[in-house]
């Protein structure tokens, strides 16, 4: 009996955490199918109208269209150069690797608005305000220490014997590299690309600084409309990005759970 | 079936490898004949397993040359010395199945397809394993395990096959079942086969020849005989087998040199090893243990009290540790006798000066 | 064991790390150096906009409200999160997946529009306030005040302190609890002297997280805050787009970077684990 209460103290509180948690995520999705220009909640009437806004006003679809291909390609440049990193920092001598390993996690420490500031006054000087090339920069840095977290985590636990074994067996450095070491640190590397992809599809401080009119991020749009007017187009964004990401993960749970089980 | 690869001789000449100022192996040279069993024998961090290293090429050379049959390979890339390794973690490659770890090294030399899964499937079967081909590592047990790395290691033919402790990891009764599939493939193959360890029975089990490794040099190669009747350094007398030390101030003359211990004078063949102290080592079933003023007999001339410390039962034979009166203690074994010796009591240990060997002391004690 | 052929041990592996310090190189250490350059010589050579950071109240009243609402936000956190990551830790594998889910499904959603479903809840007419006129009591102001600011950035906030802590805890052998309960411990103290103690690593690694992070916030204040609830990282944003002051834009951003590396400093020797947690065992 005295056990009782506290537990039921501990559910409760949880449960209270997790609503907190989770409501402001699904406010969102009511408020998409709302049917008038305004944000009061609840919605008064029902219309898919913001959702069509959403598909067919260039400013909204054309900084979606930019988002992503920012975000591919900062998945892309971020994993190879932070997965060399990482390899490179497992096989130093302990003391280096770690000195390099904490310099290359500041990115996530350092403030975005100062970080943000000084990217701008040198983009504003060497014309990469509004460019890919500028996003795809800037988003990399930003998504490195994910990759080097995510592959160095992996590598932890990599048996280094193992390239041993296949140098033994007439392996070359590369193809060791192909046939041994990339396909087990596969999942450290791939993991480390999706958080990569999603820093940069998320990233609004950078962007706000080095945007343009011509070159939008979706998050840059997401926050000029909300600054500007009570859009519920903004909501229909965020009910989409929601369910996309709870189809990939749903997806991911069930194909990883039956991959373990076979 | 693939003709078995006549084995390559090995031969290691003033090879040295230092890791900073820390001196790993001290010159040391070997040569292990093209189908020999031959084994590192050692404490750890004696060289034994740098030595395989350097064979291997998982290290650099400091010094020396490393020769396999008439190629120099001491700075041949690991991946092209085209040497088998047996690790002692088996290292075996967790994402592939068995048949595809030990296609591996076929793989890299570019064999074909029919041809690579013959001889995936006759290694596999020289180990036992070929109903296992399609599982994982994950999935066998470590016997098994080691087995596929055996078949991996063997399946290009290499002439030379060097293991790592392979049993290491593995429970005695295991060792003894997998020691004799070992052997059975040496005899199968022909290849030249290095062996470390740091069990000396395994190493007596397996071995043509042993190398007994000690800090950083080898202090005896010989057969397993040969390191057991004849050492050449208290070291190797100590490390091999049993044996009681006798140490005292000692005399040469001429082909005699006489120890005294308590009083007692023990004579032993051969001239003093060098300038230094002198050790009588002395092995269990050499020495009697007999009632006091038994004295000289049979040729056992020496002869020294003491007082029996310890005394077990071995079944077929007995074992005693006696306590000398001039300090220090013999270890003997003999047949099972009717009324043995309680402990306790005072007894001459004898034995026959032929049996003993005197050698220089370098300060090494019983690894027990 | 490591195959070191034929080259220097550590001249193959600095060279995969330097695309990654390359990039580093030119898009943080370059900026950084830029605005710390330009805070001492923009306008004029000199000290001028550090004189005129610490002269004007204004900027040191948001600069300790910014330390303030961080402090606040990083206190929320860590009372939210304990029991929270506690439960995590004790419970059932099932359970243990809802729980982390709650947890993540915030970053499922974009970080401005979850900023977004904080204005539509705390407006005026939002649905904490309907709840409260529903039950009989006043409304509140939330939108553009502290408070609001703080409820805000600690749900945004509250997964850096939850994973940390999680990860501790999950380490701590349970069986001490037990043990110490065998010994005659009341389970009140048995909390107080044995778990407390042994999740602390996790407490602080979390609460400097949050706090560091908190300091440097900048959409949730400027999109939930009003002119009362203003932070430092606004400010700096004000001074270099709006009044295109390269200088004193810089000096702040130069104070801020300084107030958290500063304090990572302070704190990260806290964090180290003392003592093995999972007791017995390698």
């Amino acid at each position: 009996m005295r056990l009782r209460l506290p537990r039921l103290l501990l559910g409760l509180t949880c449960l209270l955490i997790a609503v907190w948690l989770v409501a402001p995520t699904l406010v969102v999705i009511p408020m998409s199918f709302a049917d008038k220009k305004s944000l009061a909640f609840p919605p008064t009437g029902f219309s898919l109208q913001w959702y069509e806004n959403f598909f067919t006003n260039p400013q909204w679809f054309g900084s979606l269209v930019t988002s992503a291909k920012v975000a591919v390609m900062v998945a892309l440049v971020a994993t190879v150069i932070g997965t060399m990193a990482a390899i490179g920092i497992e096989r130093m001598k302990s003391r280096t690797g770690g000195l390099i390993r904490a310099v290359l996690i500041t990115p996530m420490i350092v403030p975005g608005v100062v970080l943000a500031v000084g990217v701008y006054a040198v983009y504003l000087d060497t014309q990469l305000v509004g460019t890919w090339a500028g996003y795809v920069l800037a988003h990399t840095l930003l998504a490195i220490p994910f990759v080097v977290i995510a592959v160095g985590a992996n590598l932890a636990v990599f048996d280094a014997r193992l390239e041993t074994a296949a140098a033994s067996l007439g392996a070359s450095r590369l193809k060791t590299f192909f046939t041994i070491t990339l396909p087990l640190i596969l999942p450290g590397i791939l993991s480390g690309a999706l958080f990569a992809f999603v820093t940069s599809f998320d990233e609004v401080i950078v962007s706000l600084f080095i945007t343009s009119p011509q070159l939008k991020t979706l998050p840059v749009q997401i926050f000029s409309s909300m600054t500007r007017d009570a859009d519920p187009t903004v909501a229909a964004v965020g009910s989409l990005i929601f369910m996309a990401t709870s189809l990939i993960i749903g997806l991911g749970l069930i194909f990883g759970t039956r991959r373990r089980g076979a | 079936m693939t003709l078995a690869s006549k084995g390559a001789a090995i031969d290691i000449r003033g090879v040295s490898k230092f890791y900073g100022n820390f001196t790993a192996l001290d010159d040391v040279s070997l040569r292990v004949e093209p189908g020999e069993f031959m084994s590192f024998l050692g404490p750890s961090g004696s060289g034994k397993t740098t030595t395989l290293n350097l064979i291997a090429g998982f290290t650099d050379l400091s010094t020396g040359e490393i020769r396999l049959g008439e190629r120099s390979i001491g700075h041949v890339p690991a991946h092209k010395r085209n040497i088998g390794v047996v690790f002692q973690h088996y290292a075996l490659f967790p994402h592939m199945t068995v048949a595809a770890n030990v296609a591996y090294p076929l793989k890299q030399r570019g064999m074909g397809k029919a041809e690579r899964a013959q001889a995936v499937e006759a290694s596999l079967r020289k180990v036992q394993l070929e109903s296992f081909a399609h599982r994982y590592p994950s999935e066998l047990s470590g016997g098994q395990q080691q087995r596929v790395a055996l078949a991996r290691a063997m399946v290009f033919n290499p002439s030379l096959l060097l293991m790592d402790e392979p049993l290491g990891a593995l429970d005695k009764k295991l060792r003894e079942v997998l020691q004799l599939e070992i052997k059975r493939i040496h005899r199968e193959l022909g290849s030249t086969f290095v062996y470390v360890t740091h069990d000396q029975e395994e190493a007596l089990v397996l071995s043509d020849r042993i190398a007994v490794f000690n800090k950083g040099r080898i202090e005896q190669v010989g057969t397993g005989h040969e390191l057991y009747t004849a050492p050449q350094t208290l070291f190797v007398g100590q490390f091999i087998g049993e044996s009681s030390v006798l140490r005292g101030p000692h005399r040469s003359a001429g082909d005699e040199t006489a120890l005294t211990l308590g009083g007692a004078t023990l004579t032993v063949p051969g001239a003093a090893k060098g300038e230094g102290p002198q050790v009588i080592l002395l092995r269990p079933e050499a020495a009697t243990v007999q009632a006091p003023g038994t004295g000289p007999r049979d040729g056992r001339t020496n002869v020294v009290a003491g007082t029996v410390r310890e005394m077990l039962y071995l079944g077929s034979a007995m074992k005693y540790e006696v306590a000398l009166a001039g300090g220090g203690h013999v270890i003997a074994r003999t047949a099972t006798q009717e009324s043995p010796f309680a402990i306790g009591s005072p007894v001459e240990v004898a034995w026959n000066p032929k049996d003993s060997t005197l050698l220089a002391d370098d300060g090494s004690t019983a690894a027990l | 064991m490591a195959s070191d052929t034929a080259r220097p041990p550590w001249r193959g592996p600095f060279l995969l790390t330097l695309p990654a310090l390359a990039v580093l190189l030119l898009v943080m250490a370059v900026p950084l150096g830029v605005i710390v350059l330009r805070s001492f010589t923009d306008p004029a050579p000199g000290v001028g906009n550090y004189v005129w950071f610490f002269d004007t109240p204004v900027n040191l009243t948001v600069l300790a409200r910014t330390f303030k609402i961080s402090f606040w936000v990083t206190l929320c956190c860590v009372v939210v999160a304990y029991p929270y990551a506690f439960a995590m830790s004790v419970a059932g594998p099932r359970l243990r997946l809802l729980l982390i889910l709650c947890v993540l499904v915030p970053f499922w959603v974009s970080g401005v529009v979850r900023t977004l479903a904080w204005v539509i809840l705390l407006q005026d007419s939002g649905v904490i306030n309907k709840g409260l006129v529903w039950l009989g009591f006043d409304k509140v102001k939330l939108i553009r005040t502290q408070l609001g600011v703080t409820i805000g950035m600690t749900q945004v906030l509250l997964p850096f302190m939850i994973m940390p802590l999680y990860a501790v805890m999950r380490g701590i052998d349970l069986r001490l609890l037990q043990a110490a309960r065998s010994l005659g411990a009341h389970p009140v103290k048995t909390f107080f002297q044995i778990y407390l103690p042994l999740s602390l690593p996790g407490v602080f690694a979390g609460a400097t997280i949050v706090f560091i992070l908190a300091l440097g916030f900048y959409i949730t204040p400027l999109l939930l805050g009003g002119p009362q609830s203003t932070m430092l990282s606004t400010l700096i944003q004000q001074q270099v787009l709006s009044l295109l002051n390269w200088g004193r834009g810089g000096a702040m951003g130069v104070v801020l970077l300084v107030a958290t590396f500063g304090f990572l400093a302070v704190a990260s020797p806290f964090m180290r684990q003392k003592y093995k947690i999972s007791g017995g065992g390698r």
